[in-house]
């Protein structure tokens, strides 16, 4: 897997050096973005991350996972990401924020971290997107959309914790 | 709140509430290197035709996937392209593409198929390389950031299989 990156990087150098692209400039104008896109977030997860903590400390979080731990243990899926899935559909800088919580509570090379981040990775915003789309196509009625969507989230979190069981044993 | 006031734990929670903004600070810092190289590589690699190229060995697919388009001028273009800028992670170049191929495959009114198609495939992520998550989990210690990849692109194979499925079971519920 680690050679991905590194190939990836010099592939893309050479490619666009053959093509007579600017390499630097485009590096930095995308950088550029990156930045943009880091104090675009910055704000909600101020938030997002205080009111996580706050409910997480106030025993809430514990409640609530206990409450669904045994519907997802049948299924396969770690009680702890419960909060992240719950948000995931809902809010991409929450999401974020859920994960990250998770990943440092639990450690990124523990089962539950792993998990967590596999499913931000496999999953989407999905009401956001609905309503980005619909939006500019300017339609009412969107039909099967939310159902399908979620259906699709819903095999995606599964599909999550089973993969990180299976390629991380132990 | 009300559960801090029960559980009687209200310093806990005052004293989170202040942790979790520094959180935040850390969590952005964290990741922001990370961010920026990876976005870097992405505008590298939409300036040097790698993107319009992954968006021509995708039309044969996404023919399959949306045959109505082939009667749409335009429309195809618009989906090869919302497809491959998202399986590159460029989110800014993949929704104005995506929005105009919405645009083009509107019923009257209301969703057809095909636009349930597309924002399925939008809501289900199809990243190749998912960097915010690979960075989140480098700033919190993993010692191989991108091992989680294999898993990642299997989980979204299923999910957006499991959407398209869908997509094609309730169509005849919701008329």
């Amino acid at each position: 897997m680690s050679i991905i990156i590194p190939a990836l990087l010099f592939g893309a150098a050479a490619i666009a050096l053959l093509k007579k692209t600017d390499v630097f400039a485009a590096l930095t104008a995308g950088a550029k973005d990156g930045l943009s896109v880091i104090l675009g977030i910055f704000p909600a997860l101020v938030g997002i991350l205080t009111a996580a903590r706050m409910f997480r400390a106030s025993g809430a979080m514990d409640a609530l996972t206990a409450l669904i731990a045994p519907v997802l243990s049948f299924v396969g899926i770690p009680a702890e990401t419960a909060p992240l899935m719950l948000v995931r559909p809902l809010s991409g800088s929450g999401a974020m924020a859920a994960a990250s919580e998770i990943i440092t509570r639990y450690g990124a090379d523990s089962f539950v971290g792993r998990c967590a981040a596999v499913m931000l990775g496999s999953t989407e915003t999905t009401f956001y997107v609905i309503a980005v789309y619909f939006g500019a196509a300017g339609i009412k009625r969107s039909r099967h959309t939310v159902p399908s969507a979620l259906i699709a989230d819903a095999v995606g979190f599964l599909a999550a914790a089973l993969f990180s069981r299976l390629f991380f044993p132990g | 709140m009300l559960f801090g006031l029960l559980t009687g734990r209200m310093d806990a929670v005052a004293s989170a509430a202040l942790e979790g903004a520094g959180d935040a600070v850390d969590l952005c810092l964290g990741i922001a290197g990370a961010i920026c190289l990876w976005s870097g590589l992405m505008e590298l690699m939409r300036r040097s035709g790698l993107m319009d190229g992954l968006s021509r060995l995708l039309r044969p697919v996404l023919i399959r996937l949306f045959p109505e388009s082939e009667k749409i001028p335009g429309a195809l273009d618009a989906l090869s392209i919302n497809v491959s800028a998202n399986l590159l992670g460029l989110g800014n170049a993949a929704t104005p593409a995506g929005i105009k191929a919405a645009k083009l495959l509107r019923g009257e009114g209301e969703a057809g198929g095909g636009l349930v198609r597309l924002v399925v495939l939008n809501t289900a992520s199809v990243q190749l390389i998912p960097a915010t998550v690979c960075a989140l989990r480098a700033s919190a210690g993993a010692r191989q950031p991108f091992d989680i990849l294999p898993a990642v692109w299997l989980a979204s194979a299923f999910s957006v299989t499991a959407g398209l499925i869908a997509e094609r079971i309730l169509r005849r519920f919701f008329k």
